[in-house]
């Protein structure tokens, strides 16, 4: 389902220039729902980024569904994004000034799906993760669990092929974490939802199907 | 998706109050003092009382005569005669008529000077203009042909002589040191009709100068009515063609022109055609200047327009800068960087039509206040369609114009450092 196929990751600056990732090879079975650990600065995020084309690598490939994600133009990313990837962040980012079914609608706006049928997929995403009674409440109306579920429903609400979740519990309290990962297995076991997630509590990890851990760039589990 | 760009575009504008009040009040003042100055424009060029004709009408405002060798020029009016002798001739016009304005005049009444501007016409005048009479007739042609001592005032004339709306048919009026008897009043001319306006008209035989020279050249300018508005052109045919044959008056000049224009076109070739010397080979008629007209319009509404502009681009990269969280996770979620410029750029156009209502808003009053004070006499400025159209094109104009540049800048932004900021 998606495929890093040698992938290494620089950063440069005018004057230091950082390795990030080097040689990683990973791959990510349909259903399967992967934890990444790691320390932190170890680049965890940063191979997220690269399996959701939110970054490019500095060499490697990101094969996504059988396709090479090479060379691609803005606008075919950007299809790709839409069609195969949900995100969820550690801080939400939900646009503040948009009401909870209004965010979560968000990746059906760029699809052509009518107003009606985008309204009926975002309740029925709400609904997943029990917030359909808040859909015309504004973000901060809401609480920090709360957030991270309507930012949930955002991903699934495309029905996307795989989700990538970048410390989803991280500002969360355990009660609330739990919360969330009980969604996420839920998404994973029910509706066979593949799910890649970044976390640095082991205790979320040890939940999941697989556990990849990468330490100063590289893969090291 | 347009709904949901206005829902942010608003929720955004609610958010950020004080950058949308300086906004909206850069925004809608610009566009009043366009939307005025339009209006203002649009008065001066489209038909107004007593040219009512004016798309029909062609306009002769003089005769240049040039010397081609040593580059020199001299531009004047017409005289009496070269209008009754070859306007008369023109076969395919309704009418033509000609006259003389803009001297003072003055007259007394109990000691008190009454300043009043004079005209001088014939009778074909009359024919060409759409005057609305409040009393009496118009002077006609044996009238002329006799030099009869009567005049055509205006109301305001009136009112300023016998007082408000007080008969003058028949009456005596005092004006220099003649009597004149009044035969006709007409509702006043505003002094923005740069041809015609004048409080009081006499028949030009009246005028103290010798009407029987047979010199092309005189003081006066001329009016050729046209059956219709798409016989204009044939008219203009034909008068080009009747003038070329009219010989040089002076053997110091070698080529002579006569330009028988529209209304806007007669004005933009006396200011912007003034010192061009025609080839005697032709183009002389197609060389009015509108062209270079049009530019330095179009330029100077471009530099008014430029400085809210550029703080209205500086305000929206601020706005958008706010706002990269929303476009990263726009971009993560499927938005391509040409979609987003789309959006930003149809958040500005709804910023700026927002403006724009405030700014007709503001034009409907300076407008009331403009026409109410009479600072501009006897003139009523209206908000027309046109003006509107011109006023939507304005904001349009506008919003692309601040809206784009940002736009690109935020779309190149990475998504990476979009989240993280």
């Amino acid at each position: 389902m998606l495929q890093l196929q040698n992938i290494e990751k620089v950063y440069r600056t005018d004057t230091v220039e950082t390795l990030a990732l080097r040689n990683i090879n990973l791959q990510v079975d349909k259903g399967e729902f992967l934890s990444i650990m790691g320390p932190s600065g170890c680049g965890k995020s940063t191979l997220l980024n690269l399996m959701g084309l939110l970054d490019e690598p500095s060499k490697g490939k990101v094969v996504v569904d059988g396709k090479s994600t090479e060379r691609l133009s803005d606008k075919q990313m950007a299809h790709f994004r839409n069609q195969s990837f949900g995100f969820i962040f550690q801080s939400y980012h939900l646009i503040n000034d948009l009401k909870v079914l209004d965010n979560t609608e968000l990746p059906l706006l760029y699809r052509s799906s009518a107003s009606g049928q985008r309204k009926k997929l975002a309740t029925e995403a709400l609904e997943k993760v029990g917030l359909a009674n808040r859909a015309n409440h504004l973000p901060s109306q809401l609480s920090g669990g709360q957030k991270q579920r309507v930012a949930i429903a955002r991903a699934i609400v495309g029905k996307p092929s795989i989700i990538l979740a970048d410390e989803p519990t991280g500002n969360l309290d355990s009660t609330m974490g739990h919360e969330i990962m009980d969604i996420l297995l839920h998404l994973n076991q029910n509706e066979g939802t593949t799910i890649v997630m970044v976390t640095h509590d082991e205790t979320m990890a040890r939940r999941t199907h697989r556990l990849v851990r990468l330490f100063d760039g590289s893969q090291v589990q | 998706m347009l709904r949901n760009y206005i829902k942010i575009t608003l929720a955004v504008l609610w958010r950020n109050k004080f950058f949308t009040f300086i906004s909206l009040f850069g925004i809608s003042l610009t566009l009043a003092t366009l939307m005025v100055a339009t209006s203002l424009a649009d008065h001066t060029i489209s038909p107004q009382y007593p040219e009512l004709n004016r798309d029909r009408i062609l306009y002769i405002t003089g005769i240049k005569l040039y010397n081609t060798q040593k580059g020199e020029f001299n531009a004047g009016g017409l005289s009496p005669y070269f209008c009754n002798h070859y306007l008369a001739s023109l076969k395919t016009q309704e009418a033509y008529g000609f006259g003389r304005n803009g001297d003072p005049i003055n007259t007394y009444l109990n000691n008190k000077k009454i300043a009043l501007v004079s005209g001088f016409t014939d009778e074909g005048f009359w024919k060409v203009m759409s005057f609305h009479f409040l009393e009496g007739k118009p002077y006609s042609k044996a009238d002329i042909s006799n030099a009869e001592k009567v005049v055509v005032i205006s109301e305001k004339a009136r009112d300023d002589y016998y007082g408000t709306a007080a008969t003058a048919l028949g009456k005596d009026i005092v004006l220099g040191d003649d009597h004149y008897r009044v035969i006709g009043v007409v509702q006043s001319n505003p002094p923005l009709n740069n041809y015609t306006s004048a409080d009081v008209y006499f028949p030009y035989t009246l005028a103290k100068e010798d009407w029987n020279n047979q010199d092309p050249r005189g003081s006066y300018r001329a009016f050729i009515l046209a059956p219709s508005k798409a016989a204009v052109s044939t008219v203009q045919d034909e008068f080009y063609s009747m003038a070329a044959k009219i010989p040089l008056p002076d053997k110091d000049y070698d080529y002579q022109f006569i330009g028988a224009d529209t209304y806007l076109t007669s004005f933009v070739r006396a200011v912007f055609n003034k010192g061009n010397v025609p080839s005697k080979t032709g183009g002389t008629r197609n060389s009015t200047g509108m062209t270079r007209f049009f530019l330095i319009i179009g330029g100077l509404i471009f530099l008014f327009m430029l400085l809210p502009t550029i703080s209205l681009i500086n305000i929206n990269i601020t706005r958008i800068l706010e706002r990269s969280s929303e476009i990263g996770v726009r971009k993560s979620f499927g938005a391509s960087s040409r979609t987003l410029v789309y959006q930003f750029i149809i958040e500005n156009i709804i910023l700026t039509m927002l403006g724009g209502v405030i700014g007709i808003v503001l034009t409907l009053i300076v407008l009331h206040f403009l026409n109410a004070s009479g600072w501009i006499e006897d003139v009523q400025l209206d908000f027309n369609i046109r003006v509107l159209t011109y006023s939507l094109l304005f904001c349009l104009l506008f919003g692309l114009l601040s809206g784009v540049y940002p736009a690109w800048r935020m779309s190149r932004m990475q998504i990476i450092e979009a989240l993280k900021a």
